[in-house]
């Protein structure tokens, strides 16, 4: 008999603990780059078209699969897909939704362990006194492992291991007491600091506190749309990724997170709520903080080339600096909320991703809670410690890429296709419909069937063989030249090789070897885990064959 | 700030906003189901014992 006895407290503990799965660092860091990059304030109605016809059936369909696999005692992805059809094949499928989670876990852990550790400096006054380029530093050093900002020798480890323990300890303590009640308490708190920074990005004034620009400046840098962009199939394509992105979908936390509602219970308005909640906080809030303060006091030139390099650049190299203009005082806690809101926003997601594993061990091989939960804690640990140890050669980019992106889009199209193909339409419709507390639109019939799983096999082509400069134009009239950062581009390790080709410095050069040593290295290492994962699935099979199960 | 920005900001900021309000508002306003359901925090509601016969 299983020993998962888990269950929810209470239905709004539920969607608090699945819209913080969903709200993560890139609502915040990822989101407004990506709406400024790709057409100011036309990004938005792809984004929300892409919403409405992959995201919510994304959401309707993964909480419906979790909940179907809950009823036969499964509480994570192998054999919850494995109930939907008799093809033994789709519980290895299911791997990719406790292999995401662990792999993801492993660096976005080092992450959420950034925000602590910035959380402690703003307190200090760390930041008080530093130019930007000074507060960049501070993050290169600190990253690097070299220099101790603090005296603790090695403080992004320990770090690391703090934040860790943290998760594994709250995990111990199970669904209700212990993921359920950080949400209740981070979610509130996360929108709160949200809501004080986004009223302070929408006052800042020219010629106060340093500032050069109104918020006006960034808010227009970030909403005045360019519906030329509307043509672009990359933008499109971003917009999907984003939509992706945001509600940790084609992760198999959903699943797990549903796995433990009863059947006659309501899922379409639960995943209606959790969803828009997360859609609040990333448009909402995410779009009101960084661009506006960053641009009001950087100015637009500035801030379109530090977009360039993504939103941990702005996160973490630029807002501490920012922050410091507006006095020691408001500057602490300032800092405080702002990283505070990545901390909660961050953990609300790690915790989701230890509950896979966790119901994986605890339904297949009868595990206790604790034992589940540190066994958790030691794999991430053994798995991002490289992330920590190897930062600049690329390791935490190369999980990223493979854990955090293409395997979400693998895992969701190939689930859409189960779900609405193989499971069937009809049976999946009684499945999202059944308790359900609102009335889901027909059409959804219609879009979860063809719209989405076409949308996403658009996303993974798109990704797989990216044109360069996103010209698709030119490759459509059969110029097709691959881009670097399509797939199969980055599988070759082209961008690689072409510095490495390029570069002259002996120094250089020996930094680029080691660099493709380590993505190389670190692609061996997520492979063998898939590979591990796979195996104890086929152990958990026999086991269950053997006891007369299947 | 321009018309146009302003137009799509407000939209989207009060529909966005709108939505979520709408859907959470729902899930406060609707009854449980009766028990047993999935969560644990009613389980121990004399009302709901009682009502379900399980004194």
């Amino acid at each position: 008999m299983s020993a998962n006895k888990e269950s929810w407290g209470s239905r709004v503990g539920l969607i608090l603990a699945m819209a913080g799965n969903a709200v993560g660092l890139g609502n915040f860091l990822r989101f407004p780059v990506q709406a400024v990059q790709n057409g100011g304030g036309a990004f938005i109605i792809p984004y929300l078209v892409c919403f409405l016809v992959m995201g919510i059936p994304l959401l309707w369909i993964e909480w419906s699969m979790g909940r179907f696999g809950g009823k036969f005692g499964h509480h994570s992805t192998p054999f919850i897909l494995d109930t939907m059809d008799k093809r033994r094949f789709w519980k290895y499928i299911g791997v990719f939704g406790v292999w995401t989670n662990i792999a993801v876990a492993a660096y976005y852990c080092y992450l959420e362990s950034w925000t602590l550790s910035y959380m402690m400096h703003s307190i200090l006054g760390s930041f008080n006194g530093l130019d930007q380029n000074g507060v960049a530093e501070f993050f290169n050093h600190y990253v690097d492992l070299d220099t101790s900002t603090t005296g603790i020798p090695y403080e992004p480890i320990v770090f690391f291991v703090i934040c860790l323990l943290l998760n594994t300890w709250i995990l111990s303590k199970g669904l209700a007491a212990g993921v359920e009640r950080v949400a209740k308490i981070g979610m509130p708190l996360l929108i709160l600091f949200g809501a004080f920074l986004a009223y302070k990005g929408f006052t800042v004034t020219a010629g106060e506190q340093g500032a050069i620009n109104d918020s006006s400046v960034g808010l227009n840098f970030l909403w005045t749309p360019n519906y030329d962009q509307l043509w672009s199939p990359s933008v499109w394509l971003a917009a999907a990724g984003q939509i992706f992105f945001t509600l940790s979908v084609g992760m198999g936390t959903v699943h797990c997170y549903a796995s433990y509602v009863r059947s006659k219970d309501d899922i379409a308005l639960n995943a209606m709520s959790a969803g828009w909640m997360n859609e609040f906080v990333e448009v909402v809030l995410g779009g009101a903080i960084i661009i506006p303060i960053s641009i009001g006091y950087l100015g637009i030139d500035r801030v379109t080339e530090l977009v360039q390099l993504g939103g941990l650049g702005l996160g973490f190299k630029t807002l501490p600096y920012l922050f410091a203009q507006w006095g020691p005082a408001l500057s602490a806690i300032a800092g405080v909320m702002w990283f505070g809101l990545l901390f909660f926003a961050g953990i609300t997601s790690s915790l989701a991703m230890g509950t896979p594993w966790m119901g994986f061990l605890q339904d297949e091989f009868n595990w206790r809670r604790k034992s589940a939960a540190w066994s958790f804690g030691l794999i991430v640990f053994l798995l991002g410690m490289p992330t920590v140890l190897f930062f600049n050669y690329g390791v935490f980019d190369e999980y990223d890429y493979w854990a955090g992106t293409v395997s979400l889009v693998v895992f969701a199209l190939l689930e859409s296709i189960l779900f609405a193909w193989v499971f069937g339409m009809d049976k999946g419709w009684r499945e999202i419909t059944s308790g359900a507390d609102i009335k889901v639109p027909g059409i959804y019939k219609f879009i979860i069937k063809y719209v989405t799983p076409l949308l996403l096999l658009w996303v993974f082509v798109g990704s797989l063989v990216t044109p360069k400069g996103g010209d698709w134009g030119a490759a459509l009239s059969g110029n097709w030249v691959l881009d670097d950062s399509s797939i199969i581009k980055k599988l070759m390790n082209s961008s690689l090789k072409q510095q490495l080709a390029a570069a002259t410095d002996p120094a250089q050069i020996a930094q680029l070897e080691d660099t493709l040593f380590f993505v190389n290295a670190s692609r061996i290492l997520l492979a063998a885990v898939f590979v591990g994962i796979a195996l104890l699935v086929y152990v958990a099979y026999k086991k269950r064959v053997r006891e007369g199960k299947i | 700030m321009n018309t146009s920005a302003l137009i799509i900001m407000l939209v989207t900021l009060f529909a966005v906003t709108g939505i979520t309000i709408y859907f959470f508002w729902l899930v406060l306003k609707t009854p449980p189901k009766p028990e047993p359901d999935s969560y644990l925090f009613n389980d121990d509601d004399p009302e709901r014992l009682e009502q379900n016969g399980n004194r």
